[in-house]
């Protein structure tokens, strides 16, 4: 049977990805940034998972414009960097799991999650910048990937608790699967930002320090977190944090915190990163 | 009735803060189309021969194709776009996100940055127009 067993953590600003594709990650403005994914790095070598189940959100790189799916999850057999605006990242094309995906699908639905299914799109810096900063610098990935897009960019998004119901049926559909996979489930996005209007530019150490503090053996706090207390306290852009409630309502009740990262500023944006584990 | 944590007017209530929404949405439909459309780098050719003609294959308001050829974010913002179709426009001029961003401030791009490393725009003063906190 196949199991989930890390949930990780992670921003994925656009320019963490600019910066590692021009190989600046050496450079005194990000370094600080890299060196809080060494860890991460090596885990993931000892690790070797076979799928993430990838949480993040399509920037109007696949959707958006004329289709708006509150969840939507990827069932291709690959899926290509995409162009947004400066060319595609130089990054491996990432590699689907389209029978994990299709089961998935059906079980969430079942469960009343009314999933949209894509069957084709590409992926953006949302999901190619977390693959960068979890694995390196790769000729190929070396996982599947199960894209899970979540809409945080048109109000009304899905709700905290709405998100961490999504992440508790992903479990049970994870465990009622025959083959016995190593499955991780990530969240990305956040921490606090906004890239918009006379307020860009904030950053809430504060609330992203507490949500981190929260998001091991206090989730019940986070769940209650209203769509209006996170555009105002984390940005119009730090909504994106609903993410990490779905890999976090994945993991079970209880966690162990393995590791974490906090560093402000990468562009626009806080950097957050943790990596927990279901107690056994 | 149903009940609701909060009205939605309160939405309106955060400083310097546009909440996107669908009917923001079908307002920039055709604006945004156009942003998206810089994801082939054949339109963005196009688009940098002529800027006014290439505008003009889209379905936009005059007002949108103003402030496209100005740049000017926070008016594409007032006119229902939303930052993540704009940077499409941005990343086109080779525009950094923070440059893009940090014109909506008010702030020259190296005041921007300075404030940024410093640690970003604080929250205290910056949660409620009407709480003034």
């Amino acid at each position: 049977m196949a199991r989930i067993t890390a949930g990780i953590a992670s921003s994925h600003v656009p320019a963490i990805g600019a910066a590692f594709d021009l190989g600046r990650t050496q450079e005194p403005a990000w370094k600080p940034v890299f060196d809080g994914y060494e860890w991460v790095k090596e885990f993931q070598r000892r690790e070797e998972p076979d799928v993430v189940i990838l949480c993040y959100n399509d920037h109007a790189s696949a959707m958006m414009l004329d289709v708006v799916p509150t969840f939507a999850i990827g069932c291709a057999e690959e899926f290509a960097p995409a162009d947004e605006g400066w060319g595609a990242r130089p990054v491996p094309m990432v590699m689907g799991d389209p029978v994990l995906a299709g089961h998935l699908a059906e079980q969430l639905v079942i469960d009343d999650f009314d999933m949209t299914l894509m069957n084709h799109m590409d992926v953006d810096h949302g999901l190619t910048v977390p693959l960068s900063l979890m694995f390196g610098k790769v000729e190929e990935w070396p996982v599947r990937v199960i894209p899970l897009a979540v809409n945080v960019t048109q109000f009304p998004t899905p709700s905290a608790e709405r998100c961490w119901q999504l992440g508790v049926a992903i479990a049970d559909a994870v465990q009622s699967y025959p083959a016995g996979l190593n499955v991780q489930i990530w969240g990305t996005g956040g921490m606090s930002h906004q890239l918009q209007g006379p307020r860009a530019g904030l950053i809430n150490p504060e609330f992203d320090n507490a949500f981190l503090d929260k998001l091991s053996n206090r989730t019940d706090e986070l769940r209650k977190i209203t769509r209006l207390e996170f555009l105002r306290e984390s940005g119009s852009e730090g909504i994106e944090l609903i993410m990490w409630l779905i890999m976090r309502g994945a993991l079970g009740e209880r966690v162990d915190e393995l590791h974490r990262f906090y560093h402000v500023p990468a562009s626009n944006t806080a950097v957050g990163h943790i990596v927990l584990r279901p107690t056994r | 009735m149903r009940t609701r944590l909060y009205s939605l007017e309160e939405l309106n209530d955060i400083p310097g803060t546009t909440v996107f929404n669908a009917r923001r949405s079908r307002q920039a439909y055709h604006l945004h189309k156009f942003c998206m459309s810089l994801m082939d780098a054949a339109n963005r050719e196009e688009f940098r021969k002529d800027e006014r003609a290439y505008l003009d294959r889209f379905r936009m308001s005059e007002e949108q194709k103003q402030a496209v050829l100005s740049r000017d974010f926070n008016q594409l913002i007032e006119l229902g776009g939303n930052i993540y179709f704009l940077v499409k426009l941005s990343n086109t001029d080779g525009w950094s996100a923070q440059k893009a961003v940090g014109s909506m401030t008010g702030m020259t791009p190296d005041e921007y940055a300075a404030m940024m490393r410093a640690g970003g725009r604080p929250i205290k003063g910056n949660r409620s127009i009407r709480g003034k906190n």
